[in-house]
Parts: structure tokens; sequence; C-alpha cells
């Protein structure tokens, strides 16, 4: 899983007939130290994030076991909210 | 699966049920040089591992099997602890070492 921080929204009307109800959120991928890594991603809300936070994300078919998404055309969900990181050598 | 060191730990209150009572670690990957590959990332640990240790890790849909019958949204697991590991190239590695900070230990 990496971590990203929600920097907004995706709404799309013409879609996947089983996207209907998902929450797409524009994701950008970070380091533990914040810095950002990549481009950003969509990714399917499963937790109600929201912009500015740091959350989990679940990649390629793994995505698909998060709760309620078994079926679903996607390759990346949002499955927790961070609430601290941790690093060896801090408190 | 690939080589790591856990540097450290995630805390995330609200999550997937899948997720619940499970411990998620920062994982650097290593080369068997102890070189760090790549960014860090997010593991699942199935193993007890803590920091500071090296670990191998699997990748994709496989993350989840260690967790059979329980659904894990994973895509990352950490399924084993190195005791030590050897190459036959010893012209770039360093010898092996007892890593510096041992975490828990299992019986």
């Amino acid at each position: 899983m990496i971590l990203a921080t929600v920097v907004g929204t995706v709404v799309a009307t013409r879609k996947d007939e089983h996207l209907v109800g998902s929450k797409l959120l524009l994701a950008q991928p970070i380091l533990p130290d914040g810095e950002p890594r990549g481009g950003p991603l969509v990714a399917v809300d499963t937790v109600d994030a929201g912009a500015g936070e740091t959350v989990l994300i679940v990649s390629g078919s793994s995505a698909r076991m998060a709760a309620g998404l078994a079926d679903r055309p996607i390759d990346a969900a949002i499955v927790g909210i961070v609430d601290v990181i941790h690093m060896d050598g801090s408190d | 699966m690939q080589l790591a060191r856990v540097i450290g730990n995630v805390v995330a209150t609200i999550k997937d049920p899948g997720l619940v009572g499970l411990t998620l670690l920062v994982l650097q990957p290593l080369s068997p040089d102890r070189e760090a590959v790549g960014p860090a990332l997010v593991a699942v640990d199935s193993v007890g591992a803590g920091a500071g240790e090296e670990v191998f890790f699997v990748r994709g849909r496989e993350a989840s099997l260690p967790f059979l019958p329980q659904r894990v949204p994973t895509d990352a697991s950490v399924t084993g602890i190195c005791d030590q590991w050897t190459t036959t190239s010893t012209s770039t590695g360093t010898a092996p070492q007892t890593p510096k900070h041992r975490g828990r230990r299992r019986p």
C-alpha cells in the first residue's frame, strides 16, 4: 500500500455502470516524510476521506478486496485515513 | 518477494473493516547489499515483525493470502523475518550482519 494526500475529487457523469455510487478522489502519492512521489491518481474512496487528509491506498486487483468493491473495475482504493506515521528512531 | 527493512508504522483509526486489528508497517525495500531500492511503502504484518528488522514481503493480490479466510484489502504483506542472507557476489556486498535494532521476538 502507498501513502497519499487527497488533493481533489473527480466527478464523472458517464462512467461504467459498476462505478455508479463510487466516490472518486484525486490523490497524490507521498513518501513517509510527506514528499510527493510520482503523479496523482484516481482512487475509489471507501472510508469517507476528505481533502488534505493522508490516506492509505491499495492498488491493483487487491483494491477490489476493499469493502463493497468486489465487482468494480478499479485498481486503486482508499482503505484508511492515517492518524500518524511513526518512523523508527522518532517518537 | 523482496527484501526490506521495517522503518516505521502507521496508525489509522478509520479504515476498512478487513484491516482492523492488523499492524501496518512502513517498509524500505532493500537490495541484497542493504541499499535502499525504490520508495518506502506500507505493508500489513503477518509474522510479528518490528522496527529495524529485515524482512521479506509479497506484493499484489497474493499479499492477502496469509490472512485467509479473512478478507484483507492489501497489496503488500510482510511474510517473513530474515535471520540472515548471503549472496554469491561479495565484491560489492557487505557481510551479513545482525540488524542493529531487534524488535519483539517470537517464541
